[in-house]
């Protein structure tokens, strides 16, 4: 521009400075294209790669992830990995981990979140129990030990949170039609996702795993009240005057169950 | 060039020792290699001096360091860093914009060997300059790279910036960074001549805003010895900010002002007649060659003596 200036604006100047203007900035928007469109694809996370404990959503994750490696460094257990350029994973840079190959710890001074210096892990998370890196589903009923009816129980074992993010519930074995089958059961609000379960699974692949929520779990309807706790909370029948009728059951002595959990053989 | 000159400039060369003429190139290699050091010699030994990479580092557990480039693509997707993310920005502003900010590109960047290689290749094969983008292009690559960050919600830069994936790669793991450091090695080549570093990169635009007003400047105060060779013109980085200074007559200041100089030093290095050294940028003094006492580092009074030392 300050040539332009000191040869007074000459028409010839001015269309060589336009021109190469021109031509600079068609140069950059063919470039700022193919980067909005290969950032388009690097965002596909794949199921099996979680994020650290308080990621922000994968959407805010990717503009506050300066991809510095501060949370790899700090983590005492090598859980996280940088994502490395070219790999069929997250983002080129980002931090996540595999719960097969290393789970999270749940460290209870969670390093890793103290160590972001941009806040692409939630300094809000505080203490570890609320973190959110997915839901634990166990996934493959057929193969799993415990619904064979054994009492394999590992995952249940290993929990952080055991007897709140997953229990074992107890249900007539019909194959046998004697033993109880202890069945694994996530509650995906107690889980954090750390992958310990899916660590510890014995079987050559693990029959739980942790998933993002958003892949894990479905979503209830809005206006969808579940009308027992609606009666808990406003403590009494929200429908005053409700008839009992008598229930009509055909014949109630022929069901008697064949197996009654804690009722001797 | 005739032979007399020829022979007046190996004999210029003669007298300064190889150490001499390659100085600052030597101290230079030495930081960017301790520099990657200290990141490596966590992972490999186990001794943790400075944690994570140079968009964002953690010394010692106590000084936070962030580069600018890397947190102003952040905040332009409408994110705002922590605390911590920002005493690092500020520190590292600050020190770049009062020492020199264009220091980072030829005394940290790792690229920086990369690019020099790929120049001294480019010399050794004799390859004309190639493609040469117009004087601003970095700013416009600047420009975009933060309009795609704000329009896509993401980092998408960050995606292909071969600076940080060469150094992440260093740090924590190639896979196919290497791919996009040869593209760059390749590019300044056989392409463009000092076309990443001198023409490209968004990260040396933005410590080249950093370098207005800083206080590291190179002066050619001793600019009357000049006998013309051009070696500071062949081996600088981005020699158009020579010209004002080495060409400048009279009261035209001899200090190299342009931010784009990346006080390399290579200038200091190459030039047999002491032309330029390293001062501060209100140190607008010009060596006098008509002095009659000649000093033992008045090269051009040396030269008529014939050889003196």
């Amino acid at each position: 521009m300050s040539d332009l200036k000191k040869t007074g604006l000459s028409s010839a100047k001015r269309r060589q400075f336009l021109g190469d203007a021109a031509r600079t900035a068609c140069g950059c928007a063919v470039a700022a294209t193919f980067l909005t469109v290969y950032q388009a694809q690097a965002k596909a996370l794949p199921a099996d790669a979680i994020r650290p404990p308080g990621a922000l959503t994968e959407e805010e994750f990717l503009s506050a992830c300066v991809r510095c490696g501060l949370c790899v460094r700090d983590c005492p257990y090598d859980t996280l990995k940088l994502a490395e350029l070219g790999e069929t994973g997250p983002a080129t840079g980002t931090p996540y981990f595999t719960a097969r190959d290393v789970p999270c710890e749940m460290c209870e001074d969670i390093p890793c979140v103290a160590a972001c210096p941009t806040g692409a892990l939630d300094h809000s998370l505080t203490d570890i129990d609320d973190a959110d890196m997915g839901v634990a589903v166990l996934i493959d009923q057929e193969n799993c030990l415990n619904f064979l009816g054994l009492r394999c129980d590992v995952c249940y074992r290993v929990c952080p949170l055991i007897d709140e993010a997953i229990k074992l519930e107890m249900t007539p074995n019909t194959r046998t039609g004697s033993h109880a089958v202890f069945s694994p059961t996530v509650y995906a609000d107690a889980c954090t996702g750390c992958g310990k379960c899916e660590k510890a699974c014995v079987l050559p692949e693990s029959a739980i795993k942790v998933l993002p929520r958003r892949i894990a779990r479905a979503e209830s309807a809005e206006h969808y009240r579940l009308g027992w706790e609606e009666k808990a909370k406003a403590g009494n029948a929200l429908v005053p005057g409700v008839i009992d009728l008598p229930d009509r059951v055909p014949d109630a002595g022929a069901f008697e169950p064949v197996f009654q959990p804690g009722k001797g053989q | 060039m005739t032979t007399h000159a020829l022979d007046a400039q190996s004999l210029k060369e003669k007298k300064r020792s190889w150490v001499l003429r390659n100085r600052f190139l030597l101290l230079r290699r030495s930081t960017q290699l301790l520099v990657l050091a200290l990141f490596l010699a966590g992972p490999w030994a186990g001794v943790w001096i400075v944690k994570g990479t140079l968009t964002s580092s953690m010394t010692l557990n106590i000084l936070p360091l962030s580069d600018p480039f890397l947190l102003l693509q952040t905040m332009v997707t409408g994110h705002w860093p922590e605390l911590t993310g920002l005493i690092g920005l500020a520190i590292v502003v600050v020190s770049y914009a009062v020492f020199g900010g264009r220091l980072y590109c030829s005394w940290v960047c790792p690229m920086n060997v990369v690019t020099d290689s790929a120049n001294w290749l480019h010399r050794k094969l004799d390859l004309k300059k190639g493609w040469q983008p117009k004087k601003h292009t970095r700013y416009w690559v600047l420009a975009m790279t933060l309009l795609v960050a704000a329009g896509s919600g993401s980092l998408a830069y960050e995606l292909v910036n071969p600076v940080t994936l060469l150094h992440r790669g260093l740090v924590f793991g190639m896979g196919f960074a290497w791919a996009a450091v040869l593209m760059v090695f390749l590019f300044d080549t056989f392409v463009s001549r000092h076309g990443w570093c001198g023409h490209l990169c968004p990260m040396g635009a933005v410590y080249g805003l950093l370098n207005t007003k800083s206080l590291l400047r190179i002066s050619a105060k001793n600019r009357e010895a000049c006998d013309d060779c051009m070696d500071c013109f062949e081996v600088c980085p981005e020699n158009h900010v020579i010209s004002p200074a080495l060409r400048g007559k009279g009261d035209d200041t001899p200090l190299i002002q342009h931010r784009d100089c990346t006080s390399c030093g290579r200038c200091i290095d190459v030039c047999d007649l002491d032309v330029f050294s390293f001062t501060h940028r209100f140190d607008t003094q010009l060596i006098q060659p008509t002095s009659i006492e000649p000093g033992p580092r008045d090269p051009v009074a040396t030269k008529a003596m014939g050889g003196h030392k």
